[in-house]
């Protein structure tokens, strides 16, 4: 078999592996390929036992399942259960949090606090609770209500997160398509009870359904984790960090963080600190802690940690044999995970009840007694130092500079250096003029079917070439970084002219010295509600709904059922969102339609389907130019 | 005599022929106790051909490399269905057959030491039943018929086809089943 068309990170730990006979994601593929074509139709139903069904795609076997389930039928409730483990994904991972403040609150938790009263204040502002002459402790409780309602309240009334986030314009459509939605348990609750055997056979009832689970992710995951992540750990800022499996230190104690949610990695770094002697006492030249997948993208906003690895390249950072110890918590953690880190001294360490892996070592990690957990864990760390310490490791030496944390208050305060009083007017006046021809939100995965064409480094700078602006989050972020697209010196070789000299303009004016990178990391995926707030705020501005923007998003390599309901979500903002590989709906015309054409005259918003970087960068563009076009500039 | 045909624009990848045929060839017929007690093989392998995929398996050729290699004269024809089988028992195992097999159609079985192939199903054909991966197929891309059947099948369809060209019927719609959709959006 000849090399894989890799980065050289990658590569060269592909091969460590291959020579080492230890298997990868990449020896799996290979057996699983080809994949069946029903699931990947989505017309494969495994819903009741009177199955499984499929259908023929040549319609001429099977055309409906034994209930009598069509194609439309089976591939619309396949979706709806994609959207809904997605959705769940995101509102746990928002509960979390909002159970860990309230035990903060109660006194309960002592190793956190409230590190943003600025954004606990605007939060609560916008939830209508009254601040003046509360303490911060009792306006947050409030807060904690008001989130942990979403979750519980029974009256239908929408969401409090959805009212404090959604722009009012787009409020009001979703109400009269009948898809505003209250409880977010309920929401799921529902999604699962209409989906299961003998319940909506309308595939046009289950799309909006579909939208509905979208608002859900958006507002009771998205943006309630990012918002109560933001008053407990702080609000992002702008700072520069060095990204790629290059970050490992040989002679450091190295500890992998893994996951997505905040609350176990914040305590690990802080006792990473904590614990700097006992590691040098061990020999170790300090603890170096770094980010793989979406913690990754929350400990680097916040505290410049580097960014190690996206998903994908989970196995490759342990095949380097430098991790001392890799922490998991929840979302996106492959099992092999385990087995790699039994070729070396790594110690895999599962933490959250719910995830346990065959193989991991479990250290149950509780709000309660977070300090004692996170100390075990650094101190497992130590103890696996000691015991790789002198033996060979393979650290390529790939490392790139990025900017991360471009945080929304992060923006609109360096906006406000260029215009004080009305700090959009020049991001306003810089599209009309054409410099930024338009933005893409480009989120997502890094998926190991596409990731040896370069998927998002050629569309990300197909697009900058056209002058058009790119806000980022998740792995999509990590390989940005890798590729150097988080780096100012990526302004000057990739941008066009317009965009190069608004991004130079911007640079002077927040003190760099050099000019602002031309893709933006916005944080983990969760923060895809920071890009939301952003697109809310200029069609604000404008007085227009968010459809009429010159913007749309991408989720260019996909991979998780989270970026198929955060891509929902955007669909019924009303955003144009670019997929690939193609969800699963093929299986179904009425689906095919509808998403990639009809719903465009409900929300505005459509899908969009190509595996071509460039050709995808081009469908983007004539998007933006016809948005463009609307609005008459 | 019936023989198997493989129409590859078929192919779903699902391995619904893979899983026929390893339990059809365990002693147990269901698939519970294929897989619990008997560790299956199958002799159908399906594989990625571009964005197609394609069952593999015995064509049973009719001037077989494999019958004129075999130094046991393990791999024999079945005297009713013509299909070519291997004598388990006479095997020694030396593969000789895998190696002039054009197909890659004989594998070999550690646990048996003996090479395996398709029989076509000789049992289920001497019950007048289709093999198992015909039978199995959701698609009809493995089919079990005569071989005049089978061209004549296709040559109707070249027909129809010229006829749908010649009558202003467009390319797309002669190739927009989901699969074909599927293929040129990167699906593998």
């Amino acid at each position: 078999m000849g090399e894989r068309n890799l980065d050289n990170a990658s590569r060269l730990l592909i091969k460590r592996a291959a020579l080492s006979g230890i298997e990868t994601g990449y020896d799996r593929l290979g057996k699983q390929v080809p994949q069946c074509a029903f699931g990947q139709l989505g017309s494969c139903c495994r819903i009741c036992y009177m199955g499984p069904c499929r259908i023929d795609p040549f319609g001429e076997g099977a055309t409906k399942g034994v209930c009598g389930a069509t194609a439309d039928t089976i591939v619309c409730r396949n979706l709806l259960r994609e959207e809904v483990g997605g959705a769940s994904s995101h509102v746990g991972h928002a509960r979390h949090v909002a159970l860990t403040l309230k035990k903060v609150l109660e006194g309960k938790a002592s190793g956190y606090g409230i590190a943003s009263r600025e954004k606990l204040l605007e939060v609560a502002q916008g939830l209508d609770i009254t601040v003046e002459g509360k303490s911060d402790r009792e306006i947050a409780l409030q807060v904690v209500d008001k989130a942990l309602e979403d979750l519980s309240r029974q009256d239908d009334a929408p969401l409090n997160w959805l009212k404090l986030r959604a722009p009012q314009k787009e409020q009001e459509m979703w109400k009269s398509l009948g898809i505003l939605v209250s409880n977010a348990h309920n929401e799921i609750e529902e999604a699962m009870h209409r989906s299961s055997m003998g319940n909506d056979a309308d595939p046009v009832n289950l799309l909006l359904a579909c939208l509905r689970m979208g608002l859900v992710d958006g507002y009771a995951g998205l943006h309630m984790a990012t918002d109560l992540q933001d008053i407990m750990f702080g609000v992002p800022k702008v700072k520069k960090i060095k990204a790629n499996i290059g970050v490992l230190e040989k002679n450091a104690v190295n500890i992998a963080v893994h996951g997505h949610n905040p609350l176990l990695s914040e305590k690990i770094l802080e006792w990473a600190g904590k614990l700097e002697k006992e590691a040098s006492n061990a020999g170790a030249k300090g603890i170096n802690v770094v980010g793989v997948c979406c913690t990754g993208n929350e400990l680097t906003m916040r505290h410049d940690v580097p960014m190690a690895a996206h998903n994908l390249q989970s196995e490759m950072v342990l095949l380097t044999g430098a991790v001392d110890a890799m922490v998991v918590d929840v979302q996106c953690i492959w099992p092999s995970l385990a087995k790699v880190a039994e070729c070396y001294a790594t110690t895999f360490i599962t933490t959250e009840p719910f995830v346990k892996i065959p193989g991991a070592v479990h250290v149950a990690f509780e709000p309660e007694s977070a300090d004692e957990e996170a100390k075990k864990i650094v101190s497992m760390a130590i103890d696996a130092f000691t015991a790789r310490k002198g033996k060979e490791v393979a650290i390529p030496e790939e490392k790139s500079s990025a900017f991360v944390g471009f945080s929304v208050e992060t923006i609109i305060e360096v906006l406000k250096k260029v215009n004080e009083a009305d700090p959009l007017k020049p991001v306003i006046d810089n599209i009309v003029n054409g410099n930024i021809y338009g933005a893409v939100g480009i989120a997502g995965c890094s998926n190991i079917k596409l990731r040896d064409t370069f998927m998002t480094e050629r569309m990300m700078e197909e697009l900058l070439r056209n002058n058009v602006l790119i806000v980022t989050t998740g792995c999509t972020a990590h390989i940005a970084a890798q590729a150097g697209l988080l780096d100012s010196a990526a302004t000057n070789d990739y941008c066009g002219e317009g965009l190069k000299a608004v991004l130079t303009a911007l640079g002077d004016a927040a003190g760099l010295g050099m000019p602002l990178p031309p893709v933006w990391h916005m944080g983990a995926c969760v923060d895809n509600s920071r890009i939301a707030t952003l697109l809310g705020a200029l069609a604000g501005r404008l007085g227009v709904k968010v459809s009429q923007l010159p913007v749309a998003g991408s989720a260019p390599e996909l991979v998780q059922e989270k970026a198929v309901v955060i891509g929902t979500w955007l669909l019924a903002l009303g955003l144009l969102v670019h997929i690939a590989p193609s969800p699963r709906i093929l299986g179904s015309p009425v689906a095919t339609k509808v998403l990639t054409k009809d719903i465009e005259k409900l929300t505005g918003g459509k899908a969009y389907v190509e595996v071509d970087p460039i050709k995808a960068a081009q469908g983007l563009m004539a998007h933006i130019a016809e948005k463009r076009k609307a609005l008459g500039i | 005599m019936k023989e198997l045909f493989i129409a590859i624009e078929r192919c779903t990848a699902c391995k619904s022929c893979e899983i026929a045929c390893a339990m059809e060839h365990s002693p147990f017929k269901n698939l519970s106790e294929a897989i619990a007690l008997s560790s299956p093989k199958r002799m159908v392998h399906v594989e990625k051909a571009r964005s197609y995929a394609y069952p593999v398996m015995c064509m049973h050729c009719t001037h077989a490399k494999c019958i004129a290699s075999c130094p046991t004269g393990a791999m024999r024809r079945d005297s009713e269905t013509y299909a070519v089988f291997v004598d388990e028992g006479s095997c020694n195992g030396c593969k000789v057959c895998t190696m002039v097999c054009p197909f890659g159609a004989v594998t070999f079985d550690m646990r048996k030491r003996a090479v395996v192939k398709c029989d076509r199903c000789r049992s289920r054909s001497k019950e007048g039943k289709a093999p198992a991966c015909a039978e199995a197929c959701p698609t009809g891309a493995i089919t079990f018929g005569e071989p005049d059947e089978f061209s004549k099948t296709k040559r109707q369809i070249t027909a129809e086809h010229i006829a749908d060209a010649v009558g202003g019927a467009s390319v797309e719609t002669l190739n927009s089943n989901p699969l074909d959709i599927l293929r040129k959006t990167g699906g593998r």
